[in-house]
């Protein structure tokens, strides 16, 4: 009697040791595992700069969650030129797929994000079971989460609308900006910050007038003389624009050598090169919407430190926190790596990121985060971080919640 | 009216430029008959030379030895390059300063980095040289330098044209004077005029026609060096820098006719001030049309290219000049060789 109930204590002992061990496998599934990810952005041409910047951002922040993170992954980086081309982006897919990446990152041109985007959601359909995903850090076109949206498309940065949302609730709040002048890219980024700009700036200050709405060859004009010009005898208290690159640091020198004392809104003040053509003279002028400012707390503000110390250039892409604290957190929740499960649990997916709780919003997959307003000022002590070493930075004057910028969506997702 | 006497300067002033950069172009072009696609590299190479040596020697002798570099290096790619081809056409010899402006680009990447660099006008050069002040009421005025503040307060708009515009236009205008005295007053320029024509009988006289050719080579590049000095700190100085002008220059040439010095300055002018005015003029084809009383809506077919406006085209009007030129006067304003 009491030798079986003794055996039957041992069998059911070892029976919950065995099912506590089971259980240890299943949640430590994916630990110590490598996820591979694609990036397919530009190494060469006029976007060399910003590319080979990101690049380095995401390979440096990659090896900060390698020393540790929620779901005990490792992350590896996969670099692919695409030359800011829709062509290449989708024949770097195809390559990635090849070597056994099954997630893609890309930002730069909404033109490629959109190929991107089409290539994956074929390559799905016909290979179930080895399902892409693709995480958008950067291409800002709102048409991607609505006309355009995809299942397997899920973007981290904050659309055109979004922060037209944001800048325009800001500007309602600015009583001496009367007169607009908008002077944007004519393609589709620039043609949608126009178009949002008009249409929300009505909407919220009716009283503005917008006395100048100029589209310009993207990254050809080498002389912006011209237009300052213009924009003076327009009588402009404020320019707004979405350029980026040489386009935005040639049209703040120039309107800083003609003397034309306008606030700029602008959507890129951080990127390669505009920070040094703002210098002393563009300072309190030129301010900025986005998802940071230069000063940020906590994680990424070190992060960025030690990207200067290392590299001697500024980690301006912080969506790529985003893009490792929601692969990190969801692959922690799913127990795994598998991207059809993973992009199932990044759906509606909250977590914490360097600017408060976001959301990754389920109808459109587009995140809802809060967005800065910040101005171009001389660093101080409360502000130190001196960007591209000009000793000055961008500092916030607003912050808005996620729900002040959120957009609705036509969005009508097809799922799997 | 202030903005219309500002935009003129800047539609001179960077016609200046152009001028600086093409009249190279079209002496090389005059002489050995090729079009030199690398002139423009040697522009950014001008840009980016002065950018180091200003770092060693400060910017005012880097103004004048970078050019001379540049130089050096055009006449050493001509005599070991360039004459190696010439015996096989001018084909192989536009391919092969073809390619050397894919080598230049990569070059320039490699050494100085694919961002802008930080290449700021001297202190002497920062600053307006003058402001116009338009007043209501009492018309214009000029005032050197910076305005101060009282005169723009009240109404009154300030416009500042940038020294180093001006001293664009001086440094071209010495230039083109210069280049004119010595081609027209000197024994070289008689030497190289006659090269031009009749390379065979100065060769019986005796001079070294091909050491001529490496001269003229190295000194059109050197000028584009020079414009490239002056173009680096005015605008930016950076690897598509020479993208940006490469395809502007030929436009210049072709216009003014190829091998006309004189005709490369009134093109460039001409393509400066046409890069300049019409972005100011918002209105459309149109609009011209509903001035004169005829009605064109939405409805009209066509409508689409009816509406562009004269900003919205300025960019593509060069290069009409361009095809329309080619079109009507293959041998441009002031060549003398037809098509």
């Amino acid at each position: 009697m009491t030798f079986q109930a003794f055996n039957l204590r041992s069998v059911a002992k070892a029976a919950a040791v065995s099912g506590l061990m089971l259980v240890a496998v299943a949640a430590s599934a994916q630990k110590g595992e490598t996820v591979k990810i694609g990036w397919v952005d530009p190494l060469s041409g006029l976007m060399a700069p910003v590319g080979q910047n990101q690049i380095k951002s995401y390979q440096f922040v990659a090896e900060i969650f390698n020393k540790g993170n929620p779901a005990g992954v490792k992350f590896e980086m996969v670099p692919i030129d695409n030359k800011l081309s829709p062509q290449e982006s989708t024949n770097a897919v195809k390559s990635l797929i090849d070597q056994g990446v099954r997630y893609i990152v890309q930002g730069n041109g909404s033109g490629a994000a959109l190929a991107i985007m089409d290539a994956v959601a074929k390559h799905n359909e016909r290979n179930p079971g080895k399902e892409v995903v693709y995480l958008n850090y950067a291409a800002v076109d709102p048409d991607l989460t609505n006309s355009k949206c995809s299942y397997w498309h899920f973007r981290l940065d904050a659309d055109t609308s979004m922060k037209m949302e944001a800048l325009t609730t800001w500007i309602k709040d600015q009583q001496d900006i009367k007169k607009v002048y908008l002077l944007n890219q004519n393609y589709s980024h620039g043609q949608q910050v126009s178009r949002f700009a008009k249409e929300l700036l009505q909407r919220k200050r009716p009283d503005v007038q917008i006395v100048g709405d100029d589209l310009h060859p993207l990254a050809q004009v080498r002389d912006f003389a011209p237009y300052i010009a213009k924009i003076k005898a327009s009588g402009a208290d404020t320019v707004l624009t979405g350029n980026w690159g040489s386009d935005l640091t040639l049209m703040v020198k120039a309107a800083n050598d003609a003397g034309l004392n306008v606030k700029f809104l602008t959507y890129y003040g951080t990127v390669s090169g505009t920070p040094s053509a703002l210098g002393a003279g563009a300072a309190g002028r030129v301010y900025m919407v986005g998802y940071a400012d230069s000063n940020m707390p906590g994680e990424v503000g070190k992060v960025a430190n030690a990207f200067k110390a290392k590299f001697n250039d500024d980690y301006y892409t912080l969506a790529v926190h985003h893009v490792f604290n929601m692969l990190t957190t969801a692959m922690a929740q799913a127990k795994t790596t598998d991207p059809a499960k993973i992009a199932a649990t990044m759906e509606g997916l909250k977590f914490k990121s360097f600017n408060g709780e976001v959301e990754m919003r389920k109808t459109d997959h587009q995140l809802q985060q809060g967005l800065y307003i910040s101005v171009w000022k001389k660093a101080d002590a409360k502000f130190p971080y001196s960007v591209e070493n000009t000793g000055y930075n961008f500092q916030t004057v607003k912050f808005y919640e996620p729900y002040v910028a959120s957009t609705p969506t036509s969005c009508q997702m097809k799922r799997p | 009216m202030d903005q219309i006497l500002i935009n003129l300067l800047n539609g001179i002033s960077s016609g200046l430029l152009l001028f600086m950069l093409s009249s190279g172009l079209t002496l090389i072009f005059s002489m050995m008959g090729v079009l030199n696609f690398a002139h423009a590299s040697f522009y950014m190479i001008g840009a980016y030379v002065a950018y180091s040596l200003t770092a060693v020697i400060g910017f005012w002798p880097a103004l004048f030895i970078a050019p001379v570099a540049v130089g050096v290096m055009g006449a050493f790619f001509e005599s070991t390059a360039l004459r190696r081809v010439h015996k096989f056409g001018h084909v192989p010899e536009l391919l092969i300063t073809f390619g050397l402006s894919y080598v230049v680009l990569e070059v320039v990447q490699l050494v100085w980095g694919r961002t802008p660099l930080q290449f700021n006008p001297p202190e002497l050069l920062q600053g307006p040289a003058f402001t116009l002040i338009q007043t209501p009421g009492q018309g214009l005025s000029v005032a050197l330098g910076a305005a101060s503040d009282a005169l723009c307060q009240g109404g009154a708009q300030c416009s500042r044209f940038p020294l180093t515009r001006a001293f664009m236009m001086g440094v071209a205008l010495l230039m083109l004077v210069s280049l004119w005295l010595l081609l027209t007053r000197t024994r070289i320029g008689l030497v190289i005029q006659a090269s031009l024509t009749h390379p065979e009988a100065v060769e019986a006289l005796g001079h070294n026609v091909p050491k001529v050719f490496m001269m003229v080579f190295g000194s059109g590049c050197a000028l584009a060096g020079l414009a490239g000095v002056i173009g680096g700190i005015t605008f930016i100085t950076e690897p598509a820098m020479a993208a940006v002008v490469g395809s502007i220059i030929f436009v210049v040439v072709v216009v003014g006719g190829m091998g006309s010095l004189a005709g490369a300055f009134a093109a460039s002018i001409l393509i400066g001030l046409l890069q300049t005015l019409p972005l100011t003029v918002d209105a459309s084809l149109a609009d011209a049309v509903n001035r004169l009383g005829a009605h064109v809506g939405p409805q009209t077919p066509g409508w689409p290219l009816l509406r562009i406006t004269l900003a919205q085209a300025a960019p593509i009007l060069p290069y009409l000049l361009l095809v329309l030129m080619l079109i009507f006067r293959p041998k441009g304003l002031l060549g003398t060789r037809e098509g």
